[in-house]
């Protein structure tokens, strides 16, 4: 109880806003359609999640984003841990990670628009190519950090290669991975709300932009408030998720 | 990536490290020209490194290449600015006012993992499609990086400090200006590192998504019109100013920052 309390007291700046922007509305010194008080936005969002298109096109992104961001893991993790191993895996992506990693990877939207067209594939690769370095880069650094004397007793104690990766490496690369994975989650919503509403048939960017181009801006604001909330959700369950597998270390 | 934790190496290490960098970067285009010349994929997926840069050639003399970047720099670095300006002056005000602190905290916790771009389209409806609104889109995102870095930076700095100031009879904005903002200024210029780069790439985007002049929409333009060598070509050109954004950005941390031992 003693929690919700502190919560509630902690976020209640968050409802002053939300009052002071019904009242704001509602005092008719803004167009109503510049801004529609929340009330209506929520009745909008009820409205929505009532016909499906909510669902329906949330259901879409989040296909996206997963699809996109677990191959980034899977790939990004198995090229950082490579690196970190062979000699001539670092030797060789050593400089396309680099040459990579400063590019601005919404840049990579026309590109995949360009390839693989308006739907499903171009965000899926997207959201893959975007965010496969942060990964990379979190499994590297983590398992160079694996303590070299640990890795040694392992070996001269008759473990595999493999089997001391397994063992040691793998476990003390885990919260530099976790915290790349972090970075790319974050990118990954990014990607996907930009490129939804940049090039789209589908998905709660271009549902945005349709609802925005109709005219019917208190729906508008209600997917926009949806798709920021998800966001942030997302970041907060991951913290919780991370700060479990992490309890291990003290 | 390779020997970066070396301490300070030789000049002819450095020399070799240099060569080698740049042997491979030039591998990676042989690469590229390899792919197109067999004809793995087309030119109309991969065109070839020789066409993107006579494309890129073929802009800078006709003058959009000058127009498009001078106006996604100027948007971007305005939004920078902006969002300097304020998330310092905010992320200090924030340290010293606990009303403020109150009041922002969750503002920023809670605004900090949201997908900021979400916002463009109510931007757009707010202030229209012109350089307003893509700055301000800017100044949004950019913003948040900065103040919590400014909001950590100050609030690292050693109690000590601030007491000994203080003994010796500081008022509050001499300690502002001479103790504060010097001992966070290293934290703060990470923020501004992070910023910058997301200063770039969201005013590329919000010109993707508003069209009209700048790099995001001419290269929207060109892959609307299934122009290939413009996308690439304009890859190439956002990489650069991205990379030249960084290497600026680095060197002004040297000079401010020369009496800072870093790392």
């Amino acid at each position: 109880m003693n929690t919700i309390a502190s919560a509630a007291l902690r976020y209640s700046p968050l409802l002053i806003l939300a009052l002071a922007w019904e009242l704001a509305a509602r005092s008719g010194l803004f167009a109503s359609s510049a801004l529609p008080p929340i009330s209506k936005i929520a009745l909008a969002w009820l409205d929505l999640a009532r016909d499906g298109d909510l669902t329906k096109n949330t259901m879409a992104s989040l296909w996206r984003t997963g699809a996109g961001l677990g191959l980034a893991i899977l790939i990004g993790g198995v090229l950082g841990f490579a690196m970190a191993f062979w000699r001539g895996a670092e030797t060789a992506l050593a400089p396309v990670v680099e040459l990579f990693y400063p590019l601005p990877k919404s840049a990579l939207i026309p590109i995949t628009a360009l390839w693989l067209g308006f739907g499903d594939g171009s965000k899926i690769l997207l959201i893959c190519m975007g965010c496969m370095l942060p990964v990379t880069l979190g499994a590297f650094n983590g398992a160079l950090s694996a303590d070299r004397t640990l890795l040694w007793s392992a070996r001269s104690l008759g473990a595999s290669r493999l089997r001391s990766m397994w063992d040691v490496v793998l476990p003390s690369a885990v919260p530099e991975l976790l915290n790349g994975i972090r970075t790319a989650l974050a990118l990954s919503f990014v990607l996907l709300v930009s490129s939804e509403l940049i090039v789209s048939r589908e998905g709660l960017g271009y549902l945005i932009g349709f609802l925005g181009s109709n005219g019917t801006y208190e729906a508008m604001f209600a997917v926009v408030l949806t798709v920021a909330f998800i966001g942030f959700l997302a970041d907060r369950l991951y913290e919780a998720f991370v700060r479990r597998t992490l309890a291990w270390r003290e | 990536m390779a020997g970066m934790s070396a301490p300070s190496p030789s000049f002819g290490a450095r020399a070799g490290q240099l060569a080698l960098r740049w042997s491979l970067v030039i591998a990676l285009f042989v690469a590229w020209e390899l792919l197109t010349r067999t004809r793995t994929f087309t030119p109309f997926m991969l065109p070839s490194p020789q066409s993107v840069l006579e494309r890129i050639w073929r802009d800078g003399n006709s003058g959009d290449l000058f127009i498009n970047m001078a106006l996604t720099i100027y948007r971007a670095l305005a939004g920078f600015l902006i969002a300097a300006v304020l998330g310092v002056s905010i992320g200090l005000v924030m340290t010293r006012n606990a009303g403020l602190r109150w009041f922002l905290d969750p503002v920023i916790s809670v605004g900090f993992p949201m997908p900021k771009i979400t916002f463009l389209p109510v931007i757009v409806l707010w202030l229209g499609f012109y350089d307003t609104a893509k700055i301000s889109m800017v100044v949004f995102d950019a913003i948040f990086p900065i103040l919590t870095a400014t909001i950590a930076g100050v609030r690292s700095v050693e109690k000590e400090l601030i007491w000994s100031a203080r003994n010796l009879g500081a008022r509050e904005r001499d300690l502002l200006w001479q103790i504060l903002l010097p001992a966070a200024s290293p934290q703060i210029l990470t923020g501004l590192q992070v910023a910058l780069p997301i200063a770039l790439i969201v005013a590329v985007v919000a010109e993707m998504m508003m069209g009209g002049y700048g790099m995001g929409g001419a290269m929207i333009q060109a892959s609307r019109m299934a122009d290939s060598r413009g996308v690439f070509a304009g890859i190439i050109e956002i990489s650069l100013v991205g990379w030249l954004f960084v290497k600026a950005m680095a060197m002004v941390r040297a000079r401010l920052l020369f009496w800072h031992a870093e790392r």
